[in-house]
């Protein structure tokens, strides 16, 4: 059992290879209730994953569901369904490989819950549709093992957390289930291993050879970058150079809408009509297949994409990546680099491509970092209450349940070990009556006790609607873009419906690389035609916005602590001795606030370094106690780095605006009624179902009957402060748009120092953010001033045209 | 004061931020789509257990209505329930308050499609009314004159400074007002939207809900220019 079995050992040696060492290592460990593999792209690892399970069903063929594989791409269930069928078919074992997933027919899906294959390819969002029907017990009799794939992407989202829940309850009824992990590189295999196993079961960690130190490097351009912006076009001579001199390069784009704009100029400069082609997951799915497929086949000689191939499939001859932009956080940026070369000696090959000075400086201490191993990440916090809600309603679709059990079988699961008793009777009071303050419901509850206490649906029918919004992942409302008279054609793909809404008919923007002009809206569709040779309105459909990571961040403060920057380019290095001149450059222990006048305005500049979200955080909280103070605030932008805000009258001492008492009171007060803190308590209200997912052939007839989720947290927040979902959203708060606990990091290392350098003139450093995008106007009396001018404007506008002279 | 006022028939309304109508001459206060009792519906109907506080917000808000304007006749445009089942199954509390609302008021509940009975509260009820002139009903009719309704729950959307801003808002023209839904627990329709676009003539108004009402020309959708 500890070896391969006869068969496959056969088909290694007719192949002339040999076990990698921690391949043979998961193998000799196939009885561990858990085991962890650590490795890089390529080596073998979904093997290391499979072998156990392949060699116990060549000993002991047997009908029925041996091995579960869960990752979070459908694309890559499939693929992996090819890659494992070619050992299983060539080694002669009989061994049924099947893929579920939401792509799956109907027919077929009823097919494997009669008659399940040996082993099951899926996703964690199927795994727990299947727990929800009542016959789960008999699909997964016999389960033995289960394989997660790509843990390392499935734990940074709620996607892992609903996983390690199903696995929860996978071990109860298959009892003796052992769990193994594949990861890529992470900066706490420990932590990841306590997350995967079965609590309190211990996790077996291997960790692959990581192969030779990747060649990375900043790629010298004959232009220099700009001050300000993204996108990294001024690079695009010396991009093609690099695509000629390898056989495909992928370039890494940090938005889908940055990747279509360095797509557009790229083409327009590709001379050589070299086949490359954009990936990303604005893309209609049939663009994205056409692509992958076209990658697989090695027809293309570069990709231009996103985060959408951070994941997946080895894509055959990829010699060299491109990151355009600065990394933002180098664990994802040593993930990328290992798209490079999958041959597991050859070391990966990459390039990077600052789009701004200030990016310079990011991305050489990205170097630095990658070269030291020193890779970042947030410590995992508790398992999401929300995610909970949506589990217990899971459960109840399978069947009654007893809550002692439920409790004791969810703080097994990884993220809920120390969930306390309290919270889960809060959730599970959710799940039943909504759990408000106001008794109510008592008529209408959703779930309900039995005469022997076991909690069970109401109405049975609940469970097609529970099922219907399952899942953790949050769609934003999106419409599809079609080309107009294509009747029934391929959409292009999609675009924010916030951004259709800003479309006036003749705008143009960039879809799949090409520029279309907009011609209207029909039903739910964007209707556009091919408009060649005009240059583009930028398209600003969504893309994810990393954050700078809090160790990259403190890496680039620390360079600050120079006075002469050798190793950078000769203008990045003069801009920071400017800079150190005529102001002060960052440090992480103080905080520097510069005021200025500029056209008119009275400048404040933060340099906060908490990243993005947290940064615009801090703009929204800073122009409100400044609006407060009579200031007049106008508008802001921010940065990883830096927030510019601008005002009527200039702020004289910074301090009180930066105590932190005001900042945390403003986060508990003013900021709960902001605009980003309902678009998260909306995620949290969906997950765990208060309100239903928005389908968009809902919407389409939904129309007035159908009201927005800030209703509902308006209300709550006025009549139930102490609601179990405001809770969550609170919490929620600390991490992701609003990322408050970056605030806490800042306030914490900054402990109230504050440098306040009044200027003459605008700063060297505050410089380019005058041309940043992304400016967030002040609402509040400024919006209804504003309306007031509009309204007359447009009022007198009219009485004119009524009354022509 | 938080109302936009106007001229329609014959005399002065005062369209009210918290998107009721008052009619001074009558000293009625007119109010659409209070959908009472949604909360209890969907719970009934979807097994969705909202936040039972909207009826609470509702009659606040309608309590606040009436002491800003001593109202003496109240005017539900229809959709006061969310369905008849609802009316019967208010929570008492709130339908002892709404009662002591009622009190001595001349109190006029006009069906809608959602309530197309006469709820358990008293009152007079009626499919529509017609006063100095005017005829309130829940839907507009097309082609009608001097015509108070509600029903479709109008929102503007503008484009402000960068951002996008989304309220309810009256419609107003020379012949019909529509007014926007008083519920807390109720959508809108963008008045760019059939039928309301169809309804209302070109040189309809929006007045915007909120802390001072403002009248802005209806927001109309974009013609395609002609290539």
């Amino acid at each position: 059992m500890h070896s391969l079995s006869p068969a496959l050992a056969d088909w290694f040696a007719r192949k002339g290879w040999a076990l990698h060492p921690h391949q043979a290592e998961m193998l000799a460990r196939a009885q561990a209730p858990a085991q962890l593999l650590i490795a890089p792209t390529g080596g073998g690892k979904t093997l290391a994953g499979f072998l156990p399970s392949l060699c116990d069903l060549e000993r002991r063929p047997r009908p029925g569901l041996h091995t579960l594989y869960v990752s979070p791409l459908k694309a890559l269930a499939a693929d992996i369904k090819r890659n494992l069928t070619t050992p299983v078919e060539e080694a002669g074992l009989d061994i049924r490989i099947e893929d579920r997933t939401g792509d799956t027919s109907y027919t077929q899906k009823r097919r494997q819950r009669a008659d399940p294959p040996h082993i099951l390819l899926t996703t964690p969002e199927s795994l727990a549709l299947l727990l929800s029907y009542e016959d789960a017990p008999k699909i997964f009799a016999g389960l033995q093992r289960v394989v997660v794939d790509e843990i390392h992407a499935l734990s940074e989202s709620k996607r892992g957390d609903q996983l390690m829940l199903a696995l929860a309850r996978l071990s109860q009824l298959c009892p003796g289930l052992r769990r193994v992990g594949l990861s890529a590189t992470v900066e706490d295999p420990e932590a990841m291993a306590r997350f995967l196993a079965r609590h309190p079961d211990p996790c077996a960690i291997t960790l692959a050879d990581p192969g030779p130190a990747p060649d990375i490097a900043m790629l010298p351009c004959a232009a220099p970058a700009p001050w300000s912006g993204g996108g990294g076009r001024y690079a695009i001579p010396e991009v093609i150079a690099q695509i000629k001199a390898h056989k495909t390069t992928l370039i890494f784009h940090n938005t889908r809408a940055q990747a279509e704009i360095f797509f557009h100029a790229l083409w327009l400069e590709n001379s050589e009509s070299l086949p490359i082609a954009i990936h990303h997951g604005s893309l209609a799915r049939e663009q994205r297949v056409k692509v992958e497929q076209a990658m697989v086949a090695g027809a293309l000689r570069a990709i231009v994409c996103t985060g959408s191939l951070d994941l997946g499939i080895d894509w055959g001859d990829v010699d060299l990546v491109i990151q355009i932009g600065a990394p933002k956080n180098v664990k994802r940026l040593v993930q990328r680099i290992g798209r490079a070369n999958h041959r597991y000696n050859a070391p990966s090959k990459a390039l990077l491509v600052p789009a701004n000075q200030f990016e310079i400086i990011e991305c050489h201490a990205a170097l630095e970092a990658v070269r030291a191993q020193d890779l970042d990440g947030d410590a995992r916090g508790a398992g999401p209450l929300d995610v909970l809600c949506q589990h217990i309603l899971i459960t109840a679709c399978a069947g009654p349940f007893e809550a002692d059990a439920l409790f004791a079988e969810i703080t097994s699961a990884g993220g809920y070990e120390t969930l306390s008793r309290a919270d889960f009777d809060a959730c599970l009071e959710f799940c039943a009556s909504g759990g408000y303050a106001l008794r109510a419901y008592d008529r209408w509850q959703r779930l309900r006790q039995d005469a022997s206490g076991r909690w069970q649906l109401r109405d049975p029918r609940a469970a097609r609607q529970i099922r219907m919004n399952l899942g953790t992942i949050q769609d934003s409302d999106t419409l599809k873009v079609r080309l107009k008279h294509s009747r029934g054609g391929k959409p292009l793909g999609e675009v924010e419906e916030a951004f259709a809404a800003t479309l006036t008919p003749g705008d143009t923007f960039l879809m799949g690389g090409q520029v279309v002009r907009y011609e209207g809206l029909r039903e739910m569709t964007v209707e556009v035609s091919r408009q060649t040779g005009k240059r583009p309105r930028i398209a600003t459909f969504m893309g994810t916005k990393f954050a700078t990571s809090t160790q990259l961040s403190a890496r680039i403060l620390r360079l600050f602590h120079a006075t002469d920057w050798p190793d950078l380019p000769g203008p990045t290095a003069d801009w920071l001795k400017l800079q150190l001149a005529r102001s002060h450059l960052p440090q992480a222990d103080r905080l520097l606030f510069e005021s200025f006048a500029h056209n008119g305005r009275a400048y404040s500049c933060l340099y906060a370094f908490a990243g993005r979200n947290a940064m615009q955080t801090l703009g929204l909280l800073l122009t409100q106690r400044m609006e407060d103070l009579g200031l007049g605030p106008l508008g802001f932008v921010a940065t990883d780095y830096a927030v510019l805000i601008w005002s009527v009258d200039p702020v004289e001492d910074p301090a009180p605006l930066l105590e932190p008492g005001h900042l945390r009171a403003g986060f508990e007060t003013w900021l709960a009624g902001n605009a980003v803190m309902k678009r998260t308590f909306k995620a949290s209200a969906t997950i765990a179902g208060l309100i239903e997912r928005q389908s968009p052939g809902k919407r389409k007839s939904g129309r007035q009957t159908s009201f927005s989720a800030d209703i509902l947290y308006d209300t709550l927040r006025k009549y139930d402060p102490d609601h179990l979902l405001l809770g969550i959203t609170r919490q929620e708060a600390l991490r992701g748009l609003v990322d408050f606990g970056r605030i806490e990091e800042m306030l914490a290392r900054t402990r109230g120092a504050v440098d306040h350098v009044v200027l003459p003139q605008i700063s060297p450093f505050a410089a380019p953010l005058l041309l940043e995008v992304g400016r967030v106007p002040v609402v509040g009396e400024g919006q209804e001033r504003l309306l007031a001018a509009e309204a007359e404007q447009l009022l007198s506008r009219l009485i004119t045209q009524n009354n022509p002279k | 004061m938080n109302a936009y006022r106007f001229g329609f028939g014959s005399t002065a309304f005062e369209a009210r931020g918290s998107g009721a109508l008052y009619w001074p001459q009558e000293r009625a206060l007119i109010l659409s789509d209070l959908h009472l009792g949604k909360a209890e519906r969907r719970a009934r109907r979807y097994g969705q257990v909202l936040p039972p506080y909207g009826d609470h917000d509702v009659l606040a808000r309608l309590e606040q209505e009436l002491q800003d304007t001593d109202a003496k006749t109240v005017i539900s445009l229809g959709d006061g329930f969310d369905d008849d089942e609802a009316a019967k199954n208010l929570s008492p509390e709130i339908g002892k308050d709404l009662s002591r609302l009622m009190g001595a008021r001349d109190w006029i509940w006009i069906t809608g499609n959602h309530d197309p009975s006469a709820p358990p509260f008293g009152g007079r009820c009626l499919s529509e009314l017609a006063l100095s002139g005017i005829t309130l009903r829940h839907m507009a009719k097309p082609g009608a004159v001097g015509e108070i309704s509600g029903h479709y729950h109008p929102k503007a959307r503008l484009a402000l400074g960068g951002a996008h801003i989304s309220r309810p808002c009256f419609l107003i023209d020379r012949q019909r007002v529509i007014l926007p839904a008083f519920g807390t627990y109720t959508g809108g329709l963008d008045c760019r939207q059939t039928p309301l676009a169809d309804l209302m003539e070109p040189a309809a108004l929006a007045v915007l809900t909120g802390q001072s009402p403002r009248a802005l020309p209806m927001p109309r959708a974009k013609r395609l220019r002609q290539a």
